[in-house]
């Protein structure tokens, strides 16, 4: 399609780079512009707390595509830029340096950054969050085997940095106000696993422990608790969450409610403004309900259905939302976003760590997470939208093919 | 004297219809698949991150990445779906009784 529009896209991240390498896929041939605030070109973040942090990869091993990709595709980079303001009457934006971009339509794919604390002590050398390149490498390079350890939240994060820190040889404890890890995401049959994988390798885990402030010679040397006691430690990792990058769409006027407020097209409150990723709180129709993702698949495919939506090629987002991680040796993977459920049916080896479990309502599957077992986990998104009731003799069978029960 | 050897990787009873197995040939992992009863072969390591294929659910005439869920078309090695852009190489498969073979190029 022969254009003469431009097309600006905020953000250089997952979501951004899938928006940009769509469009042109598509055969959208007008400007196509990507401002990024990190001074890398588009990548993905799981790496970061994986590889990246163990040393097993460099930064250019999170690139999207080989360097020049994009560039090659007629897309102009603008990285290491930041807009300070985006204008929907006159279709504008304006950059950190005071130019004015003009735009016919614009993706918002900001992403998030680190929640940190307003504690004392947070400004210490040794105090980090984990989000970007830069954050990934400054903690890698302080992961020696005579380092201390602190994480504070026992979140994906956090738990991913402790066991990088074991890996390498550090000490690590982890604290957690909650009563168990990462409880918002997982059942606690599955907390209990992840904690004891943990203790094995050697992490202190203080769970239902409240942290007060950092304490040091600006060095990190402490952290002190809620109640007093301290914890010596030379670096201090905080994972506490992810903040959505609104402020841009806020202060334009789009509306923003945990998250930028996006129809099943990615489109905002502003017809010619669109947004994608984990900065988007977007109806997801499978689940009957809306929801903001922190996800590596959300960013990719909600940016690839939202970019072809800008071109006029409107098809719902729909996705059974899925996550991973990986700690020591195990794979952790979880389909769904499982709200209520009457029937946890366990299907293989809990102690020898190869398993999954499934969320029944009524013998429909809502959701499913899984040890070791991606394969098996992956065909439950199926299952799920199939609305098929299962048996849990079946499914707790591991002789019992899941494509089987899809069949019967 | 033919460009391809070809290598007895399984037996067709392996081989469930609509499944997939890891086989090595001269060192190579390699994907056989069953679709609907024929059989294929392709590079069994996703072009995308390290995974095997062959660990992959069948949908169609393509098998999915059980990693990333990017879909390789089963009978050119197409790379149909993200995250992966770069395709897999495919081998000819001949059946000689109940034998699978696999054509891999010399040299």
């Amino acid at each position: 399609m022969s254009s003469d529009q431009t097309f600006v896209i905020i953000g250089a991240g997952q979501a951004g780079g899938w928006a940009a390498k769509t469009l042109r896929d598509e055969g959208f041939d007008g400007r196509v512009i990507i401002i990024g605030d990190e001074n890398f070109a588009p990548h993905e973040r799981p790496p970061l707390s994986k590889d990246v942090l163990l040393g097993d990869a460099e930064k250019d091993s999170c690139l999207l595509w080989p360097a020049g990709t994009l560039e090659d595709a007629g897309i102009e980079m603008r990285l290491g830029e930041s807009v300070t303001s985006i204008d929907p009457d006159s279709h504008t934006l304006r950059l950190g340096n005071g130019e004015t971009l003009g735009w016919d339509k614009l993706m918002i794919a900001t992403g998030g950054r680190a929640r940190s604390l307003s504690v004392e002590g947070v400004d210490l050398d040794g105090v980090y969050t984990l989000r970007t390149i830069e954050d990934a490498e400054a903690i890698r390079s302080r992961l020696t085997e005579d380092a201390s350890v602190l994480v504070i939240g026992a979140g994906w994060i956090g738990l991913e940095v402790a066991a990088a820190a074991r890996k390498r040889g550090a000490s690590a404890t982890v604290i957690e106000v909650a009563d168990r890890v990462c409880a918002r995401a997982l059942t606690d049959a599955m907390s209990q696993w992840v904690h004891a994988l943990h203790e094995k390798h050697g992490v202190d885990i203080r769970l239902t422990t409240a942290f007060s402030h950092f304490a040091g010679d600006g060095k990190l040397r402490k952290a002190v608790l809620a109640d007093g006691s301290e914890i010596a430690c030379d670096i201090a990792v905080i994972g506490i969450g992810l903040v959505p990058n609104t402020e841009l769409a806020a202060s334009a006027g789009l509306a923003v409610d945990d998250g930028i407020v996006v129809d099943e097209n990615g489109q905002t409150s502003h017809p010619d403004i669109f947004a994608a990723g984990d900065v988007t709180n977007h109806p997801n129709p499978l689940l009957g309900r809306r929801v903001r993702l922190e996800s590596w698949e959300n960013a990719q495919n909600q940016a690839i259905n939202t970019a072809k939506a800008m071109l006029g090629d409107k098809q719902a987002y729909a996705e059974i939302p899925w996550f991973w991680s990986d700690q020591y040796d195990a794979n952790i993977q979880m389909m769904g976003l499982p709200a209520d459920w009457d029937q946890t049916v366990t299907r293989g080896d809990r102690d020898a760590g190869e398993f999954i479990e499934f969320y029944l309502k009524d013998g429909e599957l809502q959701g499913a997470a899984a040890i070791n077992n991606p394969r098996d986990l992956r065909f439950t998104r199926r299952m799920i939208t199939s609305g098929k009731k299962f048996d849990a003799a079946a499914l707790a069978d591991p002789d019992v093919k899941l494509q089987k029960l899809m069949k019967g | 004297m033919s460009d391809v050897t070809f290598h007895a990787v399984a037996t067709t009873g392996q081989l469930d219809e609509d499944e997939a197995m890891q086989v090595i040939v001269e060192g190579k992992e390699v994907s056989i698949i069953n679709l609907g009863g024929e059989y294929y072969a392709m590079d069994d390591i996703c072009s995308h991150a390290y995974a095997s294929m062959s660990d992959g659910y069948i949908e169609g005439d393509c098998i999915e990445c059980p990693l990333h869920g990017a879909q390789f078309n089963i009978k050119t090695g197409k790379a149909e779906t993200p995250p992966a852009s770069v395709d897999l190489a495919t081998y000819e498969v001949k059946i000689d009784g109940d034998s699978i073979l696999v054509g891999l190029p010399n040299g």
